[in-house]
C-alpha cells in the first residue's frame, strides 16, 4: 500500500504566534546581559568625556593686550620664553629652572605657563560638555553677567600639556606626567619578574609534575586560590615583605642609593609582579594545555629530550596565547590601586621616577587622589586621566588581540 | 648459532595502574620485514608497540615487566635513556602529525637535535626520497608541512623518522586517517623500505595486513582483558591456515 504523504503537496504554514514570541524574548533575555553591559560602559563613557571637556571661563588679572598683540597660540617658543623671563621674578624663574629648564620644556607647557604666571589667568566657570552644546548661549550671558570681562572658550582638559606636565596644586596646570612614567616603571618591572617566573611554573605544572600528584593539586589549588585573593592583601604582603622586611635592599641604601624607606618604586613594582604572578600561571597553564598531545609524541618520537620538546615545539604553540594573557595582566596590574596604596605610592609628587630606589605614583593612586580635592576642576582633570587610563588600557587589549592574530598567522 | 632477532619480548607484562593490559608476550621480530599486529579493540596491540620505544613512559600510570630486547640490551633497563631508544626506533602515529614548521624543518629537527654532522639538505632529500614524497615538494620545502594533504602529511612523518637513521620504525595505523589511494601508497612504501628497516605495523585493516606484511601476530583479550599474543607467524599461513579457532574466527570476519 503507497503511502499518502507522497501525493499531498508540501506547503509552508505560518509559525505560530506564540512560539515565535518566546523565540524572539528569550533571544533578548539571553541578550540582556551584553545590552546592560554596553549601556553602562557607553554611560561611563559619556560621564568622563562630559567632565573632560568643558566650557570655561578665565579672567586675565594682568591685561594680556598689553604685552602681546598677537593670540598667545601664535608665539612661538623662544616669545614664550622670552615672555617669562621680562615678567617673572628671578626667583620664580630659578625654581621653574629646577624643575625643569625652560628650553626643555614644551610649546604647551610654556604656553599655560605664560598663561598662569604672566597673564595670571584663573578660571572663574566651567561647564560640563553637555551642558555647554544645550545651554551654551545663556551660560555664556550668565558668566558675562557675573564676570564682565570674562573670555569665554572650550576647553579640553586633555591636552599634550596635561600629558607632559607634572602634578601641580594649580589643576589647570596638573598633569599626568609623573604617574604615567611612575605606571611604566611599576608594570615593567612587574613583567620582568612575573612573566618568566609565571611561564616556568606553568610550565613545570603542566610538563613535568604528574597531573594526579599530590604536590602538583596542592600547588594548583594555591594557585587557584591567589587567584581570587583581594588585591589589599597584595599591598599587605608587599609592605611587610618589600617594604619592611627587605627595607635595605628595596630602599637601596645598600647600594648607595638615599631613599628614606623601602617605599619605592621597585617595591610597587614587585608586589604588582606577586599580584598578576596567579594570572600569568593560569593563563600560561591553559594555553599550554591547549597545545595537542600529538606535537609532543611526534617529537619525544624522533628522540628529542624533554626540554628539546619544551623549547621548540609546546613553548612556540603556546606563545600567542602566553603573550595575549600576559598583557591582559599588565593591563589589570595598570588599573590596581589598593596594594599601591598600601605600599606607599606618592600622593604629590613632582619628579619623574628615575631608577628603581625612587618614590613613585601611579595613574590611578593620581585619579582617585584628584577626585577627593576640594577644588571642581581637578574632577575635570580627573575625567582627562581616565580617559588616559582608559585609552592605555584599550590599546594594550587591542594590540593583544592583534599580536595573537599575527602570530596565528605565522604559523 | 641463535638468530639474531631485530627486537624481541620476553614475557613481556605491561600494567595500567593495577589493571594488567598485556600479559606474558613473547614477540620475536624479524630485521627487515614488516611484521603487524592484529585483533580486536582493546587487547593490547598499540600497547606492546609503543613498549618497543617506550612511549609508554608518557602515559603516567603504565609500568612494564619483563623485557624487550634490542641488539642483546634491555630497553627496560634503569640504565637506558628512552631519549636514545627513540631515536633508534622511530614512530609513526595514527593521525599525521607534523610540526607547524616547513617541510624541510620537519625532517630536519629530528637530525639537529640528535648531533648530525653531515650536509643536512642532503639528508632531508635522501629521507624525503625515501618516503617518496621528494617528487611532489622538492619545489615548495620551505612551505608550511600543514599545507600538505593527509597522505602527504604521513609520509612526511615517515621521512622525518627515517631522517634520524632508526633501525625499526614502528607504525601505529598509520593509515586509518587515509583514504585508500593514500593507504596504498603508504604500503609500497612500506615494502620499500622493508629493504632497509625493520618495520612493525599495528591495524584494525585485515586486508592491510594480508597484503602489506610478511609476519603476522594476533593479539586477543583473556577473560580479565589482559591482551595476549594468541598466534604468531607468516601472513600466509596466519592468513590461510590459522591454528588457532579464535585467529580463524577473526580473520575470517566473524567477529571483532
Amino acid at each position: 500500500m503507497r503511502s499518502n504523504f507522497a501525493t499531498q503537496p508540501f506547503t509552508f504554514g505560518k509559525l505560530h504566534p506564540s512560539r515565535k514570541r518566546l523565540d524572539g524574548l528569550s533571544r533578548f533575555f539571553f541578550n540582556s546581559s551584553n545590552i546592560i553591559a554596553i549601556a553602562a560602559l557607553a554611560i561611563l563613557l559619556l560621564t568622563i568625556i562630559n567632565q573632560a571637556f568643558t566650557m570655561v571661563g578665565t579672567i586675565d588679572m594682568v591685561d594680556r593686550t598689553t604685552l602681546i598683540d598677537s593670540p598667545i597660540n601664535s608665539l612661538s617658543k623662544t616669545e614664550l620664553i622670552s615672555l617669562l623671563e621680562q615678567n617673572l621674578t628671578a626667583n620664580r624663574l630659578k625654581t621653574l629652572d629646577r624643575d625643569t629648564p625652560l628650553v626643555e620644556r614644551n610649546q604647551a607647557q610654556l604656553t599655560l605657563l605664560v598663561e598662569s604666571e604672566v597673564f595670571k589667568t584663573s578660571i572663574v566657570a566651567s561647564f560640563n560638555l553637555l551642558d555647554a552644546l544645550l545651554h551654551y548661549k545663556s551660560l555664556e550671558t550668565q558668566i558675562i553677567t557675573s564676570y564682565p570681562q570674562a573670555r569665554i572658550s572650550m576647553r579640553s582638559w586633555i591636552d599634550w600639556a596635561f600629558i607632559t606636565n607634572a602634578m601641580s596644586k594649580k589643576p589647570e596646570e596638573a598633569g599626568v606626567r609623573t604617574a604615567m612614567l611612575g605606571s611604566a616603571f611599576i608594570i615593567l618591572i612587574a613583567i620582568l619578574f612575573a612573566f618568566p617566573l609565571g611561564v616556568s611554573t606553568a610550565i613545570y605544572l603542566e610538563e613535568y609534575e604528574y597531573k594526579t600528584s599530590r604536590l602538583a593539586r596542592i600547588i594548583q589549588l594555591n594557585i587557584d586560590n591567589l587567584a581570587g585573593v583581594p588585591s589589599i592583601l597584595y599591598g599587605v604582603l608587599g609592605l611587610a615583605i618589600f617594604v619592611r622586611a627587605l627595607g635595605p635592599l628595596t630602599s637601596g641604601n645598600l647600594f648607595g642609593s638615599e631613599a628614606a624607606n623601602g617605599r619605592t618604586v621597585i617595591s610597587a613594582g614587585l608586589t604588582m609582579a606577586l599580584l598578576i604572578l596567579p594570572i600569568l600561571i593560569t593563563n600560561s597553564q591553559e594555553a599550554i594545555r591547549a597545545v595537542p598531545n600529538s606535537l609532543r609524541l611526534a617529537s619525544y618520537g624522533i628522540g628529542a629530550t624533554q626540554w628539546q620538546t619544551i623549547w621548540h615545539h609546546v613553548l612556540p604553540s603556546a606563545l600567542p596565547s602566553i603573550l595575549t594573557g600576559a598583557i591582559l595582566a599588565i593591563s589589570r596590574g595598570l588599573g590596581e590601586t589598593a596594594p599601591l596604596i598600601i605600599v606607599g605610592a606618592a600622593t604629590y609628587i613632582t619628579k619623574n621616577p628615575t631608577g628603581l630606589f625612587s618614590n613613585f605614583t601611579a595613574l590611578p593612586i593620581q585619579i582617585y587622589n584628584w577626585t577627593t580635592r576640594p577644588q571642581a576642576e581637578f574632577r575635570n582633570a580627573a575625567a582627562a586621566a581616565i580617559l588616559i587610563l582608559l585609552i592605555l588600557l584599550l590599546s594594550l587589549n587591542a594590540a593583544a588581540i592583534l599580536w595573537r592574530n599575527h602570530l596565528h598567522k605565522n604559523r | 648459532m641463535e638468530k639474531q632477532w631485530a627486537i624481541e619480548t620476553q614475557e613481556l607484562d605491561i600494567f595500567y595502574g593495577d589493571f594488567r593490559a598485556v600479559k606474558h608476550v613473547n614477540l620475536q621480530i624479524e630485521p627487515k620485514r614488516i611484521t603487524s599486529i592484529i585483533g580486536p579493540s582493546g587487547c593490547g596491540k598499540s600497547t606492546v608497540l609503543r613498549a618497543f620505544n617506550r612511549m609508554n613512559d608518557f602515559i603516567p600510570s603504565a609500568h612494564a615487566t619483563g623485557e624487550v630486547l634490542f641488539q642483546g640490551k634491555n630497553l627496560y633497563d634503569p640504565e637506558v635513556d628512552p631519549v636514545l631508544v627513540r631515536q633508534r626506533i622511530g614512530m609513526v602515529f595514527q593521525k599525521p602529525n607534523p610540526f607547524p614548521k616547513s617541510i624541510y624543518d620537519n625532517v630536519a629537527w629530528g637530525a639537529k637535535i640528535n648531533h648530525y654532522t653531515g650536509n643536512l639538505s642532503d639528508l632531508v632529500e635522501d629521507s624525503l626520497r625515501r618516503s617518496a614524497l621528494w617528487d611532489e615538494v622538492k619545489d615548495q620545502l620551505q612551505k608550511s608541512a600543514l599545507s600538505l594533504s593527509g597522505g602527504q602529511q604521513q609520509r612526511l612523518c615517515i621521512a622525518r623518522a627515517l631522517a634520524v637513521t632508526p633501525d625499526i620504525i614502528l607504525m601505529d595505523e598509520p593509515c586509518s586517517a587515509l583514504d585508500p589511494i593514500a593507504t596504498l601508497k603508504i604500503e609500497d612504501l612500506m615494502r620499500e623500505l622493508s629493504n632497509s628497516y625493520t618495520i612493525i605495523i599495528v591495524t584494525h585493516n585485515m586486508q592491510q595486513a594480508g597484503r602489506a606484511s610478511d609476519f603476522t601476530a594476533y593479539f586477543t583479550m583473556d577473560a580479565d582483558r589482559a591482551g595476549m599474543m594468541v598466534e604468531y607467524g607468516e601472513t600466509s599461513q596466519i592468513f590461510t591456515r590459522p591454528r588457532n579457532k579464535s585467529t580463524e574466527d577473526y580473520i575470517s570476519g566473524r567477529f571483532g
